[in-house]
């Protein structure tokens, strides 16, 4: 049990860990120990692979040099957060069917991803989600209005992780304090700044790498270990299950976790579905492999990893469920975040729970640092020296802003991650997904696909589909009215989902086709020749940089 | 299928004349096979994904049917959204490798050839 000593931090500190020690069989040290493993393999890496981070192309896009299937699990690593791991572990776990539900929509998504726009963008564009956007149309406005979209993306979606590296602590090494916790989110900030820092975009990918590796590694041991208990019989599994479950046999089909408002699910599955193709760290991957048609192959193995991934949680929640029991589970420190991580103690004792837990930290270090170089490449690169500098800037000078606003990204993400500390912020993903879908999507598709978009109906569906998504979730139950709101029980909800989605996507296609079709302006007829021209057949796509 | 029928309008050396390829007939094939392959099957892939998610939502009782032990409809019906998201992602790449990949490749290496002046 905790100590509440009132001595210097570093006495509150150690007393915490040494409380977290005794703790029934959860080993603190042990799992820190694996966690620092892969801290120094991975900086390792980071830094025998920064030694060629040169120009932008190779910071950015680390020099377009890895091969299709690097970059699929790069991608599976940078999309396989800690959110869809534990999250969707533990919502199978508890209550069954709609938790799996849940995980189809991310990978349904990446069809969207992998037929309309991964080769096209990458035949397309240079660095960021904005290059692609702007090819056509007004440079400033569209790069700017595209910058700030990437940036909210980046910015909820890097909140909602930093928030849950907080909260895997309290499960995981026992610091339930908020000092011990607000330490662990500051170390997990930094070491994402050193990677990022050092190891730029060829860095980040090696860590996705690896923590793909180790997360589908570390599932697939779990779930033969499962399957062998229950006789490599799903249909045993699923009755040991419905025995364990106070829900009985009702978590073997819908209602049980969005039951109560169909509505809000729907609204939530039309995000995940079209968010993926917009966000803008998944899309900023396709520029790391030489040609359009390995984009296409790290998207195929993307999609394979990820399903055989979403495959993988749904033996584990609902053995969680059979062998751990959701009652057990939902008394846990983590609550529902802890299911995965129990099923690997009821397994393989402290040493699984100690490798599951560190490739739960890599996780979020991973998706961070993907998500900072996004960010900060879209400052840089779009802002400060297309937008600010109208694209007169020194060869190296892109580079060194980028670094900086790695650094300052790093501390607003570190001070936002111990700000929102207690606060429920699992909006936040999907808030991502709806900006993404509602802000991005529309205007890539119509920017590939329909010659007579123009930059207004780019600039109204951007800042529109944007807008929409905030101020729906601002008016709804996630703040006002309810047990689990911002605002606890105070005032009443305008909106009434939790998800913006199935207005501010109609929304944003549709803004950006209003916005067309009353333009006066037309835009350059031979720059939507040569960007059809391009996209298609990849004539003058970046090439892959030679060292 | 080689160069652009009618050749395309006198232009400096080195630069291409993008609305004349935009417009020649190897062009314009790719452009339909990839458009007429891509949007018919990702309205497919659409509607058959959200008829899983309101069937989910407003059919529980038939989603919940059982159809053997206690495999219930519902789950066969969402381990059917992984096979059709594998098949799905197989045939694009077998439709890109034999029926894009070519076209797309000639046309490329013919602008390459003309952009060096040739």
């Amino acid at each position: 049990m905790m100590t509440q000593t009132q001595g210097p931090w570093w006495e509150q500190v150690g007393a915490a860990i040494e409380a977290a020690g005794t703790t029934v069989d959860n080993n603190p040290i042990l799992n820190i120990s694996i966690f620092g493993a892969f801290v120094a393999v991975t900086l390792f890496i980071v830094i025998r692979a920064s030694r060629n981070n040169k120009t932008a192309a190779d910071y950015y896009a680390a020099g377009r040099s890895f091969t299709g299937p690097q970059n699929g699990f790069a991608i599976a690593g940078d999309y396989l957060s800690a959110a869809s791991f534990l999250g969707i572990c533990g919502a199978i776990a508890i209550n069954g069917y709609d938790g799996f539900l849940y995980s189809i929509g991310f990978l349904v998504a990446w069809l969207v991803a992998l037929l309309l726009v991964a080769e096209l963008m990458r035949n397309t564009g240079k660095f960021t989600m904005a290059d692609v956007l702007s090819f056509r149309l007004k440079q400033a406005p569209v790069r700017m209005a595209a910058a700030i979209t990437t940036l909210a993306v980046c910015f909820f979606y890097l909140l909602a992780q930093m928030a849950g590296a907080g909260g895997l602590v309290s499960l995981l090494l026992g610091i339930t304090e908020q000092l011990g916790q607000s330490i662990v989110v500051a170390v997990v900030g930094l070491l994402m700044i050193v990677y990022v820092l050092v190891g730029g975009m060829k860095g980040t990918t090696w860590v996705q790498i690896v923590k793909a590796f180790l997360l589908i590694g570390g599932a697939i041991v779990m779930t033969i270990w499962v399957l062998a208990i229950n006789g490599f019989n799903l249909n045993t599994l699923l009755e040991a299950a419905v025995a364990a479950s106070p829900q009985g046999e009702a978590i073997l089909g819908p209602g049980l976790q969005y039951g109560k408002n169909p509505w809000d699910f729907i609204s939530l599955a039309i995000a995940l579905v079209l968010g993926t193709a917009g966000l803008p760290h998944v899309l900023m991957r396709f520029y790391t492999v030489p040609t359009a048609k390995e984009a296409r192959r790290s998207v195929v193995w993307a999609i394979w990893l990820i399903g055989l991934f979403y495959l993988l949680t749904l033996v584990l929640g609902y053995g969680a469920g059979a062998l751990v029991g959701p009652e057990r589970i939902a008394a846990a420190p983590g609550g529902v975040n802890s299911a995965a991580p129990l099923l690997a103690l009821e397994l393989g004792g402290p040493i699984l729970l100690g490798f599951i837990s560190a490739v739960a930290f890599a996780t979020i270090l991973a998706v961070v640092a993907g998500l900072t170089i996004t960010a900060a490449a879209s400052f840089a690169h779009d802002i400060y020296a297309n937008v600010v500098k109208k694209g007169n800037v020194p060869a190296d000078g892109e580079v060194k802003v980028a670094r900086r606003t790695v650094i300052v990204i790093g501390v607003l993400a570190i001070l936002g991650g111990i700000g929102v500390q207690g606060q429920n912020v699992a909006f936040l993903v999907a808030l991502a997904f709806a900006v993404a879908a509602s802000a991005n999507l529309p205007t890539i598709l119509y920017s590939l696909f329909w010659r007579r978009f123009t930059t207004r109906g780019a600039v109204w569906s951007m800042y529109g589909g944007l807008a929409a998504a905030i101020i729906l979730i601002v008016l709804s139950p996630v703040f006002w009215g309810t047990e689990t709101s911002v605002f606890k029980n105070v005032g009443t909800a305008i909106w009434p989902l939790n998800n913006p989605g199935i207005v501010s996507i109609p929304l944003g296609f549709f803004l950006g086709w209003l916005g067309s079709v009353t333009s006066r302006r037309s835009e350059d007829p031979v720059k939507a020749a040569e960007m059809e021209v391009r996209s298609l057949t990849g004539h003058g796509a970046e090439k892959a940089t030679s060292h | 299928m080689s160069a652009p029928s009618a050749s395309p309008p006198p232009s400096p050396p080195g630069e291409i004349d993008y609305v004349a390829v935009e417009d020649s007939p190897p062009f314009r094939e790719l452009k339909k096979r990839h458009r007429s392959f891509v949007w018919p099957l990702t309205i497919v892939f659409l509607v058959w994904y959200f008829a899983y998610v309101l069937l989910s939502s407003f059919a529980t009782e038939f989603m919940s049917t059982r159809v053997t032990g206690d495999i219930t409809i519902g789950l066969l019906m969402g381990l059917g959204q992984f096979v059709t998201t594998f098949g799905i992602t197989m045939w694009y790449v077998w439709y890109a490798n034999h029926r894009l990949d070519p076209v797309s490749a000639e046309i490329r290496a013919d602008l390459e050839n003309r952009e060096a002046g040739a």
